[in-house]
């Protein structure tokens, strides 16, 4: 055991398959109780990474501790130590809800009295009293994500891993599930979220970005919003759309621009002059300007822009 | 406009449950119409009716003018319909997928070819006519299924969660091609349950338990949120959570991971109270900035007042 005893620490960590090298010298810290978001397009490398820490396969070289224990020498005392929770839940949907607790229980060794108050434990914190005996099968969407967590949770891991814990469910369902998830962190638990919705990864304190293998970005969503675009985004309305797009990605001032809804985006690197330059170089050219503004980037404004290495370049290019 | 989809009162009961309650909407030409909702909420039944291989049990339903209970096979000509799991055959190649949805819908080799030629060319596909489909990335199977959806260029298109765990970027490349097609006046009907991909469609139906909460264009629905979203920026998100919880005028606090959300009543009022009750309590944070209600908001707001009501 080191000192960071219940996080993850990640130190130059390599995974090859042959000649492939999925994980390519990661490094990065979590704190105790941290949301700790991890983003990257299919195939970045990212499946691997969270398989490397939940002790599931070992490294090439490099290293990783998870809650004290290094992942490649004492995966089973990692195992122990952490939780996961898929959105594809892996509940037992013709088991009761107790049932279902009981089984994950015993899975990771939590027994007798532990087990009893432990299950007691997670059918309040899922709101399920009074259900305990009510077939999994047929709860809410909302009911079986929270079970899930309870099952994923019982054996009080030090690390709790969640893949896109939310998705399709419903919004008001979705908010008390990251009221919970707030709580654990609360309480010490490192939270690892893997998920392509940027709106959960909005809930996370940091978030790491992979792409290739490799880390391209990490900071809090505040920060990669402010520094990942080169230039701004601006919101651009204007008749006729189509004619508008087509002005301007040969506009003075605008690195590139797209459809978004019944509006454009566009990234320029000096937004003022293009704001006060734009509606007349539009009107020139036959094209109302209704409006035109800066506007936040979102997060999958940072996610496209530094996976792809060239913020919004080739949207709607055919 | 031309309508090309046209919905009223439909309703699909299973046993006694109403999986679609009563729904009524409209698409044009050239729009992109969205169902958002979570899962279980009725937005596949309704598509599934649409694409006529689910009856409905009450109600109408028109693609293209054509009633798909009275006129069902020209309504089925006149749509593409991409279910989820779209039935691509892995053990055939891009071409060959092409072929048999082709035939399927009588098209001529000749218009096949050249719808597949631009389709593919213009999706970035050309390179991979021979591959097959089962060797191909999400994304591009994705853009596979769209295409034989299209090759027998319906004017509508039903899309059940197309970017259902497809990375961003994927998901990205995906709406500017639904752009394009409607720029060439297709009506499309996609199902999402992103909410923040509603932001994208021209106009949307919020649904919610088998009804619709909402129906219009994304600004009409924020302009429904009663009270304005403040954020604040705080390393102590949730420190800050509970601090304005209960403060005057504010109407409901969400703590994301490095900022809090609040909705408040009055902004010209709150925000010097606001202000003042940050300065005293000494929780390091931002200053406090107006920002655009999100679709999720509002839909939170949309369920709980529904639910309050009933």
């Amino acid at each position: 055991m080191n000192n960071h005893a219940s996080s993850v620490l990640v130190e130059n960590l390599v995974k090859k398959f042959g000649s492939f090298t999925a994980v390519d010298r990661i490094s990065f810290e979590t704190r105790l109780g941290e949301i700790f978001g991890f983003l990257g397009p299919n195939g970045s490398g990212k499946s691997t990474t969270i398989r490397l820490l939940c002790g599931l396969i070992s490294p090439t070289s490099g290293s990783a501790t998870v809650a004290g224990f290094d992942i490649g020498t004492e995966p089973e005392q990692v195992r122990l130590r952490i939780g996961y929770m898929s959105q594809k839940f892996s509940l037992y949907d013709d088991l009761q809800v107790v049932e279902n607790l009981r089984f994950f229980g015993g899975l990771y060794d939590v027994r007798g009295a532990e087990l009893d108050e432990r299950v007691k434990w997670a059918v309040r914190m899922a709101g399920l009293s009074g259900r305990e005996h009510a077939m999994t099968g047929a709860l809410a969407g909302g009911l079986k994500q929270r079970l899930a967590l309870g099952c994923a949770v019982l054996h009080r891991p030090k690390v709790l891993f969640l893949d896109e814990p939310t998705s399709g469910v419903d919004p008001v369902s979705r908010r008390r599930f990251w009221e919970l998830i707030h709580q654990m962190a609360d309480q010490g638990v490192t939270v690892f979220v893997t998920t392509h919705y940027m709106d959960e990864a909005e809930y996370c304190n940091r978030l790491a970005l992979i792409n290739r293998g490799r880390m391209v970005a990490l900071g809090t969503p505040g920060e990669l919003k402010r520094t990942a675009l080169a230039g701004e985004l601006l919101l651009v309305e204007c008749a006729p759309l189509e004619a508008g797009l087509a002005a301007l990605r040969g506009a003075p001032e605008i690195a590139d621009a797209a459809v978004f809804g019944s509006a454009l985006h566009a990234r320029s690197p000096r937004a003022q002059s293009a704001i006060a330059e734009i509606p007349a170089y539009l009107a020139a050219r036959g094209i109302e300007c209704a409006r035109i503004e800066v506007i936040e980037p979102s997060l999958e404004d940072v996610f496209v822009a530094l996976t792809r290495g060239e913020p919004l370049a080739g949207e709607n290019s055919q | 406009m031309n309508r090309v989809v046209e919905v009223a009162d439909l309703t699909k009961r299973f046993d006694t449950v109403a999986a679609v309650d009563g729904i009524s909407f409209a698409v044009d030409a050239g729009e992109i119409f969205g169902l958002v909702g979570p899962d279980g909420s009725g937005k596949t039944t309704t598509l599934r009716m649409l694409g006529g291989v689910l009856t409905a049990d009450g109600g109408r339903a028109a693609i293209a003018g054509y009633d798909v209970l009275g006129d069902p096979e020209a309504a089925r000509h006149a749509v593409g319909y991409m279910p989820q799991g779209f039935g691509l055959y892995d053990d055939l190649t891009v071409d060959e997928n092409i072929r048999f949805f082709a035939d399927l819908f009588e098209v001529s080799s000749r218009e096949r070819e050249e719808k597949a030629s631009h389709f593919l060319a213009a999706y970035g596909m050309s390179p991979f006519r021979r591959r097959l489909a089962g060797q191909l990335s999400g994304g591009m199977k994705k853009k596979l299924a769209l295409v034989c959806s299209l090759i027998h260029t319906p004017r509508v298109l039903l899309l059940d969660e197309p970017t259902t765990g497809v990375d961003p970027v994927s998901r990205r490349e995906f709406w500017s091609i639904l752009y394009s097609l409607v720029g060439q006046g297709v009506g499309v009907v996609v199902t999402t349950a992103y909410l923040d991909e509603a932001e994208r469609c021209h106009r949307l139906a919020l649904m919610y338990r088998a009804g619709l909460l909402f129906c219009g264009t994304p600004a009409e629905l924020k302009a429904t949120l009663p009270g304005t979203v403040l954020s604040v920026s705080s390393p102590e998100a949730r420190r800050l959570q509970r601090l304005l919880e209960h403060a005057e005028g504010v109407l409901s606090v969400l703590a994301l991971g490095d900022a809090v959300h609040l909705v408040v009543d009055d902004p010209v009022r709150r925000l010097p109270q606001l202000r003042a009750r940050l300065a005293a309590e000494a929780v390091p944070c931002g200053e406090p900035v107006q920002v655009a209600a999100t679709v999720e908001d509002v839909f939170v707001e949309a369920v709980e007042s529904a639910e309050t009501r009933a």
